[in-house]
């Protein structure tokens, strides 16, 4: 009798080592998403505050550019509003105002006089390092998401997370417009 | 990631764990043979080791960074060196900024310090400096944060500190035995002498070896870690292109940097102490060759995850055990590269200094209202605020140009 008492006992504990584990990892990793999360939203913010600065010293040598320029600023505002929206619609906004900072800097390389402008390139510097900074945030956010919904679905830690109600992270795929998009052929 | 490093630490607490076992047996040797108490010795090793590992431990970095005169710098100082920093920090998903020092010297070379991740610094000469750009300093900085991020740091400062008291013992052990040490010995060996001499040889045998297997068993964790660092850069950076141009640019320099240290070798991106003509062997140096990494790095042509850089390490090296183990792969799946990025250039052409020398002459005269106008043959005219005229006489080609 005593025997099986003891064998009941033990069963109990390692069960509940097993469940204080599989929880303490599922809450590890959720913080761990959500401080990657807040990591791109530092890098995003940046990029809003640097662009006025930018429109600010391009603005009198792209005179004729203003769509360029109006593209650009059209892009961070819409980024702007629905900055507390998931990862899904962000990445798309986030991805419009890349592809127009993109073809900011083509267009800047026909005004020389602009490229010559110290305030100009150290804008630009400090453009392509937070886009770096984004991508490298972003990769380091999905990567840990991945982790993090591998531990929700696999055995045993998933009857853990279906207990705490454990939800799936998302992840943050910037959308460049047109990637994605079926070339365009026309017969005609 | 975190399986993986753990899987390494492993091997080197292996490798480390026999080191400690020489060092105690060289102390129990010593106590043994001086004090006729195996255990006293064995108490003095651990005292030497114990100080020796405290003095690395909390005063390393600080001495390592003096040594090399190195300067500490801020974000303003050098915005490229910064921001990559910053980057590479990012992702490596390190949580504190490491401060970031520039040695002034025209060796190629950069090197990680720091007893934890959460203070951690990089330095790197001012000669590798100017002579990367962007895509492959980054490489750099990855392979370096990856020092600090799989704590190799602490792990080569404890070896090598274990690997100098192994030495000191070993010398000191063996004066005792020339001057001296001998009568004594004669002088207790009464009755046992057999076991003695026994006692005796094998110590002997094991003074000589100790130095050289512990220098041997040092190199080998120190190039076990560079293959890693390699990998987690490639990984950080999904380019792996940018770390392999640096190393070919850092390997093809023949200046040798003026304050490294035998002792911190390890750290550096490349062995500071490179051997004049050919290098005895593999096994004596605490870095891979650079052409054989280089070779690697490029070989990664399916992706930038560990499994990709194990393969090309199999690919390169022909068959044989990859060098992270196969069952602790990092994330399944396919890891991909990405493009070069486009060079940005921070400083400006001397043809583009004369450009904005003029440019800020104008704005100059903008100011005071003068006014600029252009002839149709392409030549300026800066023209006074109280010009009379409505047009002017161009001198280069005779024409007329408007003012206003």
């Amino acid at each position: 009798m005593d025997f099986w008492v003891w064998i009941i006992i033990a069963i109990v504990v390692i069960l509940l080592a097993i469940i204080v584990g599989a929880y303490n990892g599922l809450v590890g990793l959720r913080n761990q998403v959500k401080n990657a999360w807040a990591q791109i939203d530092v890098q995003l913010k940046r990029r809003y505050d640097l662009i006025p600065n930018l429109m600010e010293t391009v603005k009198g040598y792209m005179k004729h550019e203003r769509e360029t320029l109006e593209a650009v600023t059209n892009a961070r505002t819409a980024a702007q509003q629905i900055s507390d929206a998931g990862a899904g619609e962000r990445g798309k906004a986030e991805g419009m105002l890349g592809a127009a900072l993109g073809r900011l800097f083509a267009v800047a390389e026909n005004y020389p006089d602009l490229k010559a402008n110290q305030n100009f390139l150290a804008l630009q510097e400090e453009l392509t390092s937070t886009e770096n900074k984004i991508s490298f945030s972003r990769q380091y956010y999905n990567d840990s998401v991945l982790r993090f919904n591998n531990k929700i679905q696999m055995v045993p830690s998933n009857v853990v997370a279906g207990l705490f109600n454990f939800k799936l992270g998302e992840f943050f795929e910037i959308e460049v417009p047109g990637e994605r998009e079926a070339p365009k052929v026309s017969f005609t | 990631m975190w399986e993986q490093i753990r899987a390494n630490r492993t091997r080197s607490i292996i490798l480390v764990t026999v080191m400690a076992v020489m060092l105690l047996a060289i102390g129990y040797f010593l106590g043994f043979y001086i004090f006729e108490s195996g255990l006293a010795g064995l108490f003095i090793a651990l005292i030497i080791w114990f100080v020796m590992s405290l003095v690395a431990f909390y005063s390393g970095d600080g001495i390592l960074l003096s040594l090399s005169h190195a300067k500490k710098i801020g974000p303003k100082d050098y915005p490229r060196l910064y921001n990559v920093v910053e980057e590479m920090k990012i992702a490596s998903g390190l949580e504190k900024m490491p401060d970031i020092y520039i040695i002034d010297d025209k060796a190629l070379n950069a090197f990680a310090t720091g007893r934890d991740p959460n203070k951690a610094s990089v330095a790197i000469t001012t000669g590798l400096l100017e002579k990367l750009n962007r895509d492959e300093l980054q490489g750099v900085i990855g392979h370096e944060m990856a020092h600090i991020k799989n704590r190799d740091v602490l792990l080569m400062a404890l070896t090598a500190v274990m690997l100098g008291t192994i030495v000191i013992l070993a010398w000191y052990v063996s004066r005792l035995l020339i001057f001296g040490g001998m009568g004594r010995s004669r002088r207790s060996s009464g009755g046992g002498g057999q076991a003695q001499l026994i006692i005796l040889i094998v110590g002997i045998v094991a003074l000589i070896l100790a130095p050289i297997l512990a220098q041997l068993i040092y190199y080998a964790i120190s190039r076990k870690r560079e293959y890693l660092a390699d990998a987690s850069s490639a990984l950080y950076t999904r380019y792996p292109e940018g770390l392999a141009s640096a190393l070919e640019k850092i390997g093809g320099s023949p200046i040798q940097l003026k304050t490294a240290n035998k002792a911190t070798a390890p750290m550096y991106i490349n062995n500071p102490f490179p051997k004049k003509g050919m290098s005895l062997s593999h096994a004596t140096s605490t870095h891979p060759p650079i052409a054989e990494r280089v070779r690697i790095l490029r070989s990664m042509a399916g992706g930038a995850s560990f499994a990709d850089y194990d393969k090309a390490y199999r690919q390169v090296r022909s068959g044989g055990r990859g060098i992270i183990s196969d069952s602790t792969q990092y994330i399944a799946g396919t890891v991909g590269l990405r493009e070069a990025s486009p060079e940005i250039k921070t400083t400006a052409t001397a043809g583009e200094k004369t450009a904005r020398t003029r440019e800020v002459g104008d704005a100059m005269l903008r100011l005071n209202k003068y006014r600029i106008v252009e002839c149709d043959c392409g030549t300026k005219w800066k023209i006074p605020p109280d010009f009379p005229d409505a047009d002017v006489l161009c001198t280069k080609c005779g024409g007329r140009v408007k003012v206003r």
